[in-house]
């Protein structure tokens, strides 16, 4: 059966009531009224415009005039050997592979995992782990103002589900990887959902990967995850985002952090045309680190949106947002940097840093630090800066013997890595760093040719 | 090696070498002595290609080549050091990554081989003694967070490695105490060969009791208004710049 969405008549909710009869867990009464609510919610709202505050800098019309179909099974779509252009070298990860928004047993691979671990697709923890889920998926993530967490709620189809039990210490990450093969005839709309629950003192770490297999032609990946850690517990989180140049990515990350977890969060946007990037991580036990890092390089018509919302609801926790942007062609970027501390979030400590580069004249970048503050005692510092590459820099080091382009490529590499090095594990620094040398080659070809 | 005919410098519309006349030998060490505001560094500056100054007029011929024709790494590869009054700050990329690609780029433009890693570990542990520098400093980030000696340090140490035919020092010795100086002058002194070319560019006569030039030469508003031996420095730090400043004023009131 062949669902269309669009925001013609009554597109959305007819394609609804058709994807009921099929969604995953359509016999689970608290998961279809999750979704009966979502979709209640997403009708009421529509897609946001700029009128919406949080949207000010980004205009979605271009997604809400497409015409979406949802994607049906395609085994066998995908040969093996295609994938292995988006591995790790070095470790050697568990990955769940989805191919246009649904699960693939035969392109995935599980190693073996420590006692009581489970990394699986959603679909199959709706069977296996129903109890688990219905504790925690759709906890988080609040769809009441947001369209597009409501859309994915609504429409969900699979996604990654990590279960860590208590005390459990692994290091090799697992890696979602979402491959969209496209056609331009008939725009994909995927809605990847996941869930990762890591309970207390336990160390994980998870990739999430979006690529595309086509170059061009517009789909759209609208991502929900929601990641929650336990006492004492140590999580980094790595989205990498390189769709195909015509494509549409909104992301959404919940993080819930109880009492002393340590959260590392570190995004690297290149692909796509529209990229929205929404971070979200509540501080809800005391003593919590949270580090929201991030990358972002855009050029031609790219448009990519970095929404954080750093949420301190108890004492004593750190924040540390850290992103840069490098921009160029008629490329935008967006910044929006809110910190919220609640009336008990004594003691908090949240600092905001963006940097941005820009490569050309036409090149643009809104940057906005937003501080909410119901708390006394706190100290907050934010703070960004827009340059283009220093003059002084570049004159230095071509004075030493190095052409322009090569002292350009130097001073921007010295950018990216200030993000990047603070990725923990070294196997995805190397493969982020390879794909920002291939965006500097990329850029230096068009340059000369 | 050198040769500077009727220079004529403008920075935003405003001429500050006015008509400057230098000649420099394979060999030589000259040193340009002047007041602040004279042009010193802006002489220094439009030798290594800076293009925010702007040549209005006269020519720069090195070993052949007009300099106006080279942009600033084609005249590096072609030998030519600039020792940077203030060096700057490059975060985010380490000292001894920089000094490798400089060197290999020249060694590239001159036909040479690459050096490999371990090859230019070594040749920069042998450079380092001499300056008194340490692993760290290498390890460090281009010149960030550098004290104001490690600095001039660092770029004798980048010279020593890229081994130019002239050398160009501009103020080298703004900032330092007298053992940063020392050691300093020790760099500078162990390249002097019959080959290789300097110009010293200071304020003060002090370095050049530690650098002894074979020519000195006195800037007075964008041009040399005064040129003659080591003595010559001797003699403008007893009577100050005044003294050849009224000898130019008399000379256009004659």
């Amino acid at each position: 059966m062949s669902i269309t969405l669009t925001t013609n008549e009554n597109g959305y909710l007819d394609g609804f009531d058709k994807f009921r009869e099929i969604a995953p867990g359509k016999d689970i009464d608290w998961l279809m009224s999750l979704r009966e609510s979502a979709i209640a919610r997403f009708s009421e709202l529509g897609f946001p415009t700029v009128h919406n505050e949080d949207w000010r800098f980004t205009n979605v019309t271009p997604i809400a005039r497409t015409t979406f179909q949802m994607p049906e099974n395609v085994s066998g779509k995908v040969k093996p050997d295609v994938l292995s252009q988006f591995t790790f070298p070095g470790i050697d990860c568990s990955r769940l592979v989805f191919i246009d928004g649904l699960f693939s047993s035969e392109l995935s691979s599980i190693r073996q995992l420590p006692n009581g671990v489970k990394a699986l697709s959603l679909s199959q923890a709706l069977t296996k782990d129903q109890e688990l889920l219905s504790e925690r998926l759709g906890k988080y993530v609040d769809f009441d103002e947001d369209a597009f967490s409501a859309l994915n709620s609504a429409f969900f189809q699979d996604g990654g589900f990590i279960f860590v039990p208590k005390g459990t210490q692994f290091e090799d990450p697992v890696h979602l990887l979402y491959v969209t093969t496209n056609s331009k005839s008939s725009p994909a709309i995927t809605n990847p959902r996941n869930l990762i629950v890591v309970e207390d003192n336990c160390e994980a770490n998870i990739i999430e990967h979006y690529v595309c297999l086509t170059d061009g032609g517009a789909y759209l990946s609208n991502v929900v995850t929601e990641l929650i850690l336990g006492q004492n517990s140590t999580v980094g989180h790595y989205l990498i985002e390189n769709e195909s140049k015509d494509a549409y990515n909104i992301s959404t990350l919940r993080v819930q952090q109880e009492r002393s977890s340590n959260m590392r969060s570190h995004s690297v946007l290149i692909g796509g045309a529209l990229v929205r990037n929404n971070v979200h991580p509540v501080l809800a036990g005391e003593g919590c680190d949270s580090l929201i890092n991030g990358l972002f390089m855009s050029s031609g018509r790219q448009h990519m949106d970095n929404y954080m919302k750093v949420e301190h609801a108890s004492p004593h926790c750190d924040s540390r947002q850290f992103y840069n942007g490098i921009l160029d062609g008629r490329s935008r970027g967006v910044f929006h940097g809110r910190i919220i501390v609640h009336e008990d979030a004594q003691k908090t400590d949240a600092k905001q840093t963006n940097r941005n580069l820009l490569l050309s004249d036409t090149a643009q970048i809104d940057t906005k630090p937003q501080l909410e503050i119901y708390a006394d005692d706190v100290k907050c510092t934010h703070g960004a800066t827009i340059g283009q590459i220093d003059e002084n820099a570049l004159f230095y080091i071509r004075s030493r013997g190095i052409s322009e382009e090569a002292s350009k490529d130097i001073i921007l590499n010295a950018f990216t890595n200030e993000t990047l090095e603070s990725m923990n594990i070294e196997a995805v620094k190397r493969y982020s760093e390879s794909l920002a040398a291939d965006w500097f080659a990329r850029r230096q070809h068009a340059h000369n040719g | 090696m050198l040769e500077i005919k009727d220079l004529h410098v403008s920075v935003d519309g405003k001429e500050i070498i006015r008509g400057l006349n230098l000649e420099i030998r394979r060999g030589e060490m000259h040193s340009i002595m002047g007041p602040n505001g004279s042009g010193k560094s802006t002489l220094a500056q439009v030798l290594a290609g800076r293009d925010s100054y702007e040549v209005t007029g006269g020519e720069m011929i090195f070993d052949g080549k007009d300099l106006l024709d080279l942009y600033p790494e084609e005249r590096a590869c072609e030998g030519i050091f600039l020792a940077f009054q203030y060096p700057v700050e490059i975060p985010g990329v380490a000292n001894t990554y920089l000094l490798r690609e400089a060197l290999n780029s020249v060694r590239k433009y001159r036909g040479e081989k690459p050096l490999k890693h371990v090859e230019f570990g070594k040749l920069a542990k042998e450079k380092m003694k001499v300056l008194n520098i340490g692993d760290d400093l290498l390890k460090r980030a281009v010149n960030e967070g550098f004290s104001g000696g490690e600095k001039k340090r660092n770029e004798i140490f980048q010279m020593q490695i890229l081994e130019p035919k002239l050398a160009v020092l501009d103020e080298t010795d703004s900032g330092l105490d007298i053992d940063a100086l020392k050691i300093v002058a020790e760099g500078v002194n162990h390249l002097r060969s019959p080959k290789r070319s300097f110009l010293v560019i200071t304020h003060y006569q002090r370095l050049l009791n530690y650098i002894v030039p074979d020519f000195v030469h006195v800037l007075v508003d964008g041009r040399i208004v005064k040129s003659g031996g080591k003595e010559l420095a001797l003699e403008l730090e007893d009577k100050g710049y005044g003294w050849v400043e009224d000898g130019t004023e008399a000379a256009v009131n004659n």
